[in-house]
């Protein structure tokens, strides 16, 4: 339920996204990078929307990419358009695939359609290449239940205008576009008002369901056919042309944009189709993508991680980003706590301050942090936000642990000559320790939880089959990560229990 | 020899409200000194001023002759000993831990605090084995013997006490004041005591001083009180907690 309602989330933090297209700081990320990936020989990286065949896309790129002997790593599903782009254009990533149309309507913000030579010119001034067509186009369309649209003759579009009271649930990013639904809607003069903004994947299900009755969905959607779905007829020809394409950063190795190009035009609607569907069948990407290779090629087939491999690596990551963003909150939280602790302006600040970060969901936390230098769609973002989101409980138990000491103890202290410094280290925050622990606590058990969102900016952990598993509205995939989370949360909460029998004086337990 | 503590027109306000009028004060070394006077009049806020946990509005404050100030207020608390009525013993720390606690912010060495809270066991008739109990595992009479302890570490010129006895049972309370009453003599310690009881007043005060409503009313003997007293008010006190003592 958590995660349905912080992808529903997604849309609203992209629309701050949006706002916020400010210029990243090259150098500085450069920077960052490098030290980040010090461990890979420079890989290319590739980004993916959050959506099947995005994620094939990547995965074809990579392996276009490797069997050139070029080494390559693919970020899986870090979110939308605008994201991807900003990522593209800060160079946090190389390459991602993309459609013509949105490339003119939402990065180059046209009104009219553009040639595909038109957009490659607009791109060149943002150091941005494109690939020639790779051969399908995946236009937008709405979708209904075949048998509903039989029973109410909706053919067309248009044909929705005489059924008001149907559920119209579109992803949030349609509900944005340019090409999306406002402008839709005029075009057909649709008087629908029942509007619900639904994750991609989620409408799936909500449209088998009935709990909607029309989804926005993509042509080459291997969902369709697999749902018995009918496309409505576009009539008056308002979607325009969405030819995939690679967008790489111009500055990549040659041989690596020659390794790319060389996939323009290999990939027909039929056949895209069918990767599609392969990749929602066998709930793996990487294998879709191999099919692509095996008439070229057939050479040996990527041997993809075991189950227990990928379990250490979201666990490993997992921890990486609970336990630093922990350890910054308690850093600064405990301090902060004991500023607080003494009242007046300054402590109301402080815990406005963390009060207010905490009420911001954490999702748009992350999706705020992306646009802005030093950060973008990495794992020092993801580590801030849960910083930012562990504070709280930190200071509050801090401050309420100090003040709750009683005044006689406190004149005590003073009254024997203690220099404040003392005071506070030998008696004050050994005695606010039970409370100071319970709030690490509460913060160490929200952070494991919370990590899980931070996949969707790429950062791993075991957010990311709880992520892929939505997407393919596959159980088994998101208990995968569901599960470990769960018993992770259980094992800190266990382990501070534990913690405070040593931590906290003995004279404080009796 | 001229007072320990010399207090010249100290007067403090609590919201407006007059809380000390402009008092002054003598305590004499080598004397126990009493505070006594109903709830609220003033005696407690005395007694907080002269260590520094209530800064005075005006008037000054020596000590040893020399002015307390916001400088020199922590080294002269050091100088100084200081028992609350609960004890104030801070629960983390054992009994031994809460009596050596400034000794080891000092840099004592463990044979000169050993030998002193040896000392001190002895001096305050506090059990050895019971040193490494945490306050809660103590008894009321306990606590205060460790309190008194913990005051009496660095040998304070001035040892002050908030109604220490305030919270015991009867018996306890007795044997207490006893013990106390022997140690000042055998320390010649420079004592400022605040109680509401007469008996407890007249018990220990080589000097009494009764207050009220924030000021001193009769400074003197217990038979000063009893046979001259400057005002009804004085009277009035004696024979209500004179009543109290024969019901």
């Amino acid at each position: 339920m958590k995660s349905f309602v912080s992808l529903t989330l997604v849309g609203m933090a992209r629309s701050c996204v949006r706002g916020h297209r400010s210029t990243l700081s090259l150098p500085m990320l450069l920077l960052f990078f490098s030290a980040t990936l010090c461990f890979a020989a420079n890989p290319v990286l590739i980004g993916s929307k959050k959506f099947t065949e995005s994620y094939v896309l990547g995965e074809i790129a990579k392996r276009t990419l490797n069997e050139t002997g070029i080494s390559a790593e693919h970020r899986q599903g870090m979110g939308g358009t605008i994201i991807l782009w900003e990522a593209l254009r800060g160079g946090q990533i190389d390459v991602y695939p993309e459609y013509t149309g949105t490339i003119a309507q939402e990065i180059l913000k046209t009104e009219g359609q553009l040639a595909v030579q038109e957009i490659r010119d607009a791109l060149t001034k943002f150091g941005v290449g494109m690939t020639e067509p790779l051969g399908f186009n995946n236009t937008y369309a709405l979708v209904m239940r075949r048998n509903e649209a039989q029973r109410l003759g909706i053919r067309t579009i248009g044909d929705l205008g005489k059924h008001p009271e149907l559920k119209i649930g579109l992803t949030h990013e349609f509900l944005d576009r340019r090409d999306g639904w406002q402008p839709l809607r005029q075009r057909y003069s649709l008087p629908q008002l029942n509007i619900v903004g639904i994750d991609h994947a989620l409408g799936y299900a909500a449209l088998a369901k009935g709990s909607i009755d029309v989804k926005d969905a993509y042509s080459t959607d291997a969902k369709i056919a697999e749902n018995d779905l009918v496309a409505l007829a576009d009539s008056f020809d308002f979607f325009p042309k969405y030819d995939a394409v690679f967008l790489f950063r111009t500055s990549l190795r040659d041989d690596a944009i020659a390794a790319l190009r060389g996939v323009a035009g290999t990939l027909d609607e039929a056949r895209m189709v069918r990767l599609n569907a392969e990749a929602e069948r066998t709930k793996n990407y990487t294998k879709a993508a191999n099919l692509y290779f095996q008439n070229a090629a057939g050479s040996a087939v990527t041997a993809g991680e075991s189950f227990w491999q990928k379990l250490a690596r979201w666990t490993l990551r997992h921890l990486e980003l609970a336990g630093f963003s922990l350890l910054l909150s308690v850093i600064t939280g405990i301090p902060l706590g004991i500023l607080a602790s003494r009242g007046g302006a300054i402590g109301n600040i402080i815990l406005g301050f963390a009060g207010v970060m905490q009420t911001v969901p954490s999702l748009a936390l992350l999706a705020l942090l992306v646009p802005l230098p030093f950060f973008g769609i990495s794992v020092r973002t993801a580590i801030t936000a849960l910083f930012l989101y562990g504070l709280l409980p930190i200071v509050r138990n801090t401050a309420s642990g100090l003040q709750d000491i009683p005044r006689s103890l406190r004149e005590s202290a003073i009254a024997l000559g203690l220099t404040p410094a003392a005071r506070l280290w030998r008696i004050y925050l050994p005695m606010a320790s039970r409370s100071i622990l319970s709030g690490i606590k509460t913060s160490a058990v929200i952070n494991v939880g919370t990590a899980t969102l931070a996949a969707l900016i790429g950062a791993g952990g075991y957010g990311e089959p709880i992520l892929s598993g939505l997407n393919l509205n596959d159980h088994v995939t998101i208990l995968e990560g569901a599960i470990p989370a769960a018993l992770l949360a259980l094992i800190v909460q266990w382990s501070f229990d534990m913690l405070d029998r040593i931590l906290i004086p003995k004279g404080l337990r009796l | 020899m001229s007072a320990l503590v010399q207090l010249l027109a100290v007067a403090k306000r609590y919201a407006g409200a007059p809380a000390l009028h402009p008092t002054d004060l003598s305590i004499e070394r080598g004397k126990t000194t009493v505070l006594i006077g109903p709830s609220g009049c003033g005696k407690s806020t005395l007694l907080r001023v002269i260590i520094g946990l209530i800064p005075p509005d005006s008037g000054t404050i020596d000590f040893d002759a020399s002015q307390i100030t916001p400088v020199n207020i922590e080294m002269l608390r050091r100088r100084i000993g200081y028992v609350i009525q609960e004890g104030g013993l801070f629960p983390h720390l054992t009994a031994r831990a809460n009596i050596l606690l400034m000794a080891r912010h000092l840099g004592k060495s463990d044979e000169e605090m050993h030998a002193r809270l040896l000392e001190l066991c002895e001096l305050t008739r506090f059990p050895e084995n019971l040193l490494a109990r945490y306050p809660l595992e103590l008894s009321g009479g306990q606590r205060q013997r460790v309190s008194l302890m913990r005051a009496l570490m660095l040998s304070p010129e001035l040892l002050l006490l908030d109604e220490p006895l305030g919270a015991l049972d009867p018996l306890v309370r007795a044997s207490l004041q006893k013990d106390l009453k022997e140690i000042f003599t055998r320390l010649c310690q420079t004592a400022l005591l605040v109680t509401h009881d007469l008996a407890e007043a007249a018990y220990f005060g080589d000097d009494i001083v009764l207050m009220n409503e924030g000021r001193i009313v009769q400074q003197g003997s217990i038979t000063d009180l009893r046979e001259r007293p400057a005002n009804p008010f004085v009277s009035e006190f004696i024979n209500a907690q004179r009543s109290v003592a024969l019901a």
